[in-house]
């Protein structure tokens, strides 16, 4: 059993791409999905059409885009695989999930903007204290979804050169074919184990977003 | 900026003869996980307690790990596994590789469709003395297929979207061209933004096709609906 401590060695570059990839694409999430209901005409747009671009082609041509294209292109270094492949992943789910928060903004009932006005709030306060703490709570299942969709996604960084698990499987791999099924059974169920919290999480968050609110 | 248009004009037909290696992949991978979704909604419905637990396990594995790992598992390890040894090709790999892991989705898409029926239908193709196999193919399928197709309209361009990851094990698509013509001249840029393009080309106007569906669905259920609530009001 020595596959086992050499897949361990790319458990950590996957958990930290994992990690910033999440912050980041639930920020681009909140700002874009804020940007399409933005008041402003030009904001709108942009948002729009950078939510398009991201979820009309693959995150695998987005990935290789960013690292193969862009320091040509801008003649800049985009310093190294990690911030391509973090940026290629959040930038894409980002994009995906700034529908689900905007979908959620919409979907609270427009009596409560309606009291919020009533009560002289501003429009900050109005999103601050009653549109998003509703908002949330129906965001959350579909977030928890797409955390695991995210830890799957980041087995992409190991195309473009990060030693991540899949990466040091693929060397071992190339080594010694006749280990290649339990190398790989091993990988889908290091990567299985890294779901499973997500799983649970996910099923805690769809009971919190039901809880206390009238089912249909 | 270091764009050069000569490149793209020169790489664009290289790249889109890829083109229709991704398109039949796309076509079938989505008939593949159409089909075996059905076997796992049945499987999921056999009233056994621990075969219902374990299906439900796999699919949970299947769903919750990377594709891109179940593609090298069935591409470089199938043939080494004792028993099984089967070899496939790199384009059948990729179908059973992405069918399976979006079959699991279409699943979930069936068994929302199956679980919106109302009891009572059930109860009354009972009730008319139908079989199992009637009650499926007359009544419930017919009512609970129709409202998904703009979810499996969805997963369809998904579908397209996931299968550059092919491009990993040698299937010839339109990405797996661009890397190609990439690697020759030394220059990227040019090739991948063009299988950028197409991706947003195709993409965007059937995703769009999807919502109308969607918002035509939503209608005519709807109206469905209303005309039978008038029709309790009248009688």
């Amino acid at each position: 059993m020595e596959i086992f401590p050499v897949l361990l060695k790319g458990i950590n570059v996957t958990l930290i791409v994992l990690v910033l990839s999440a912050i980041l694409a639930y920020l681009i999430a909140f700002i874009a999905g804020f940007g399409r209901l933005s008041n402003v005409w030009i904001i709108r747009k942009f948002t729009g059409f950078y939510i398009e671009i991201f979820r009309g082609t693959s995150l695998i041509v987005q990935l290789f885009w960013f690292f193969y294209a862009i320091p040509m292109l801008f003649n800049v270094n985009l310093g190294n695989e990690l911030m391509a492949g973090v940026l290629a992943i959040s930038l894409n789910y980002g994009a995906y999930m700034s529908e689900i928060v905007r979908g959620s903004i919409i979907a609270v009932d427009k009596g409560q903007t309606e009291a919020a006005i009533a009560l002289n709030m501003t429009r900050f306060q109005r999103m601050r204290y009653v549109i998003l703490p509703q908002a949330v709570r129906m965001m959350l299942p579909e977030f928890g979804n797409y955390l695991i969709q995210i830890l799957k996604a980041t087995s992409l960084v190991s195309l473009i050169g990060m030693t991540d698990i899949l990466y040091h499987g693929n060397i071992l791999r190339s080594t010694n074919l006749a280990m290649a099924p339990t190398i790989y059974l091993l990988i889908l169920v290091f990567y299985f184990i890294l779901a499973l919290p997500l799983i649970f999480l996910t099923r805690k968050m769809e009971s919190i977003s039901k809880k206390g609110v009238a089912q249909s | 900026m270091n764009w050069k248009w000569d490149m793209f004009f020169d790489a664009f037909p290289f790249v889109l003869q890829g083109l229709g290696i991704t398109v039949a992949l796309t076509i079938a991978c989505y008939i593949f996980a159409v089909v075996f979704g059905f076997v796992w909604t049945f499987l999921k419905r056999i009233p056994i307690k621990s075969v219902h637990w374990l299906v439900s396990w796999v699919m949970e594995f299947i769903r919750s790990t990377p594709p891109l790992v179940q593609l090298f598992f069935i591409y470089y390890a199938l043939p080494m596994v004792p028993v099984i040894e089967i070899s496939l090709n790199a384009f059948l790999s990729a179908v059973l590789g992405l069918g399976l892991h979006y079959s699991t989705y279409i699943a979930e898409v069936y068994r929302s469709g199956i679980e919106s029926i109302p009891k009572g239908q059930w109860e009354a193709s009972t009730a008319l003395n139908f079989t199992r196999r009637q009650k499926w193919t007359k009544i419930i399928l017919p009512q609970a297929i129709p409202p998904t197709i703009p979810m499996l309209g969805n997963y369809f361009i998904i579908m397209f979207k996931e299968v550059p990851l092919a491009s990993t094990i040698g299937v010839t698509g339109i990405l797996h061209m661009a890397n190609t013509y990439g690697s020759h001249h030394f220059r990227y840029l040019e090739a991948l933004t063009i299988v950028a393009i197409i991706f947003l080309v195709l993409s965007y106007p059937a995703a769009i096709l999807v919502r109308k569906l969607e918002e035509k669905m939503n209608r005519r259920f709807d109206k469905n609906e209303l005309l039978e609530e008038n029709k309790g009001a009248v009688s």
